[in-house]
């Protein structure tokens, strides 16, 4: 789960990280409103879940009301690489000297969390880190004893960062990384973390992603997460417990397992057709969530026909074969062609109530696949 | 032969009682695996069909002399319930659970490299050598005896790939299912040297995914020491960037590393056939035959 800037921002600055005034806003009224009381210059920020915000126009800085108006309403509304812009962050521009980058993750390598800090902040760290790494300093950290300080000072001496500032900043990576530890976070940055002429640090940006599977020790998180959902199909998986992402194809693909469906929609990539979405119903899944899986893959108008690709361990084949009945039952005509393939733990007894006049039924992935592809490629003629 | 189980493992089920640890562990009864206590705090004294079940690990291992475990027991709990099994010096631990914060599972792999113990998983479905014993919630069906190793980061996909084989008459020695977390315990390396030094494995399937460096590291690792030859499948070609496809570790980053072009290329030039399928995935593999 990503959070939201402002999200992000107001943990960082609850746990003492000094951040600029800001304030969200969601109508053009309320930008102008508050750059009245914070004063100019401001920055008008898109909350949206895509990088890059800047070089997309997402973020906008108004010297006065009118440029702040203007700003306003060339953000708000607007599609940002797919997304709609319903938020915006307003905040106090900072006049800054130099622009650093720190960060936390995790080294998946070592099994082990690495803290990184650049002197080059400000720009495409990725691109930094590919061009030039030696301009991150990077310290891995024993999860057994956490970040010591020396480390972090390190960290921040090795990227050149200037001495006078030296300090304030080791302080912040301090904190980062127990930010990054006490909330399950896989992700926490600040680029750039601005050093003003009068010698302080500001964190400019905000970037936390936190562990979906910690959610459960982090209500307060998780009532975050209801917020940052942009897409009507996402909000809709997210209600129904379901690992789903929304693809750009007309071929609908239900399944059980990551690797699974994943294979399902490289298949359906493979056999000629275009994958419309991932849904992993995951283990064990009775017949209602069959049937939610159904109901999602219907809801996306892209959709031209269905795969369902089962293979049972832990699921059962005749539960997901009710499931599928009981899904299409209440449809007076199917809405889009149905697949279906189902092995492993009771595919037999799955076969045999399943209700062959409403799905296609197939014995092998490859079969079951060829053929969505082709009702897709009949839908849309 | 094997590797990491067969018929002599004595096997504790961590969460016998609950409704997953329950019904598995009957299943893998059923299957033949030597089960021969549960641990779970609080109910020491019960049994579960036939099975004595303890309040600790520790007095599992004592009394019933076991030398490995699975663990059934829920993510909020499992990271102290595998601490408890590496406490005991097991052989083996299978970590089943799903879902463990990938935190806990971080200082759960710093333990680990303190001790001898083997752990697979977490979120995974387990090992099995057909005939002999099944630690997990593998389909034990679907599965024949006979000389091909198998190692995969995804349940399904094993159980997929496993199908064709067995359908063309094609057994296996073991099956591990590493799990498709971004930390788990045994990597794809340490499945492979397994089967390397296994005298009965003639030939390895390796399923992998996109998401992390782990099958790239795996391909030189093949170049360089292995003599059995291996053929492979990654899933995800068609995952977009910085998209979660369900396993947590199974994201491609936008910076290219850990995409299913990387690993292929990265497999290919360690002499790695990679199927477009899971069919061909065995055509390879009865070629090596």
């Amino acid at each position: 789960m990503r959070l939201h800037e402002y999200q992000a921002k107001g943990l960082f600055a609850d746990a003492g990280i000094p951040t600029p005034d800001s304030r969200l806003a969601t109508s053009v009224d309320e930008v102008v409103d508050a750059g009245r009381d914070m004063g100019y210059p401001v920055a008008v920020k898109a909350q949206v879940h895509v990088g890059g915000r800047g070089k997309a126009g997402g973020i906008e800085i108004a010297t006065d009301e009118d440029e702040l108006r203007e700003a306003a309403e060339s953000i708000i509304g607007m599609d940002l690489k797919g997304y709609h812009v319903d938020r915006v962050l307003v905040e106090s521009a900072v006049d800054f000297t130099n622009e650093l980058y720190l960060g936390v993750t995790l080294d998946r390598g070592e099994g082990e969390p690495v803290v990184m800090v650049s002197s080059e902040g400000g720009v495409d760290i990725e691109e930094v880190a590919a061009e030039t790494p030696e301009a991150i300093a990077r310290e891995g950290v024993d999860p057994a004893y956490g970040l010591h300080p020396f480390q972090a000072r390190k960290a921040v001496y090795e990227a050149g960062v200037p001495g006078d500032v030296a300090r304030a900043v080791s302080s912040v990576l301090e904190t980062l990384y127990d930010l990054w530890e006490n909330n399950d976070a896989s992700e926490a940055e600040i680029n750039p973390l601005m050093v003003t002429s009068e010698g302080d640090v500001v964190a400019a940006d905000a970037v936390m992603n936190v562990d979906d599977d910690a959610l459960f020790r982090h209500p307060d998180l998780a009532e975050m997460e209801e917020e940052s959902y942009t897409d009507d199909l996402e909000r809709k998986a997210g209600e129904y417990g379901f690992d789903y992402v929304r693809l750009s194809g007309n071929v609908g693909i239900i399944g059980n397992g990551a690797g699974l469906v994943m294979t399902t929609l490289d298949l359906v990539d493979y056999y000629g057709g275009e994958p419309a979405n991932f849904l992993d119903i995951g283990g064990g899944a009775k017949a209602e969530r069959v049937a939610n899986a159904l109901d999602m893959v219907f809801s996306d108008p892209n959709v031209d026909s269905v795969v369902f690709n089962i293979f049972g361990g832990i699921t059962r084949g005749d539960e997901v074969a009710r499931g599928i009945n009981d899904a299409l039952a209440q449809f007076d005509e199917i809405p889009k062609p149905v697949v279906v393939r189902l092995a492993g733990t009771n595919a037999e007894e799955g076969m045999e109530i399943l209700n062959t006049e409403l799905v296609q039924v197939e014995r092998t992935l490859e079969e079951a696949v060829q053929r969505a592809v082709a009702n897709a490629e009949e839908g849309n003629l | 032969m094997s590797v990491l189980v067969d018929e002599d493992t004595r096997v504790v089920v961590q969460g016998i009682t609950g409704g997953e640890g329950k019904f598995h562990a009957g299943q893998m009864i059923e299957y033949g695996t030597n089960v021969v206590a549960g641990a779970v705090p609080g109910k020491g004294g019960q049994e579960v069909d036939g099975v004595p079940v303890y309040d600790t690990v520790h007095e599992a291992v004592r009394r019933e002399d076991a030398d490995a475990s699975v663990v059934f027991v829920p993510p909020a709990f499992a990271a102290d319930a595998l601490f408890e099994a590496l406490d005991t010096s097991l052989d083996l631990v299978v970590a089943i659970t799903e879902g463990i914060p990938t935190q806990d599972v971080m200082t759960v792999n710093r333990r680990l490299s303190e001790t001898d113990t083997h752990l697979v998983g977490p979120n995974c479905p387990g090992v099995i050598t057909p005939g002999e014993a099944k630690l997990g919630i593998l389909p034990g069906n679907i599965f024949s005896a006979g000389n091909v190793g198998l190692v995969s980061r995804s349940g399904t996909l094993t159980y997929q790939v496993v199908d064709n084989l067995t359908k063309r008459g094609i057994g296996q020695t073991t099956a591990i299912g590493i799990g498709g977390d971004p930390i788990i315990g045994t990597s794809f390396i340490d499945a492979l040297e397994l089967f390397e030094a296994d005298p009965d494995t003639e030939a390895v399937a390796m399923c992998g995914e996109i998401g992390g460096e782990d099958e790239e590291q795996a391909a030189k690792f093949i170049a360089t020491e292995m003599d059995t030859p291996v053929a492979g499948f990654i899933a995800g070609r068609t995952a977009p960037p910085g998209k979660r496809m369900g396993h947590a570790g199974a994201i491609v980053s936008g910076s290219g590393t850990g995409t299913a072009e990387s690993k292929i290329e990265a497999l290919n030039d360690a002499g790695v056939p990679v199927g477009d399928t899971p069919e061909e995935v065995a055509d390879h593999i009865e070629g090596f035959l």
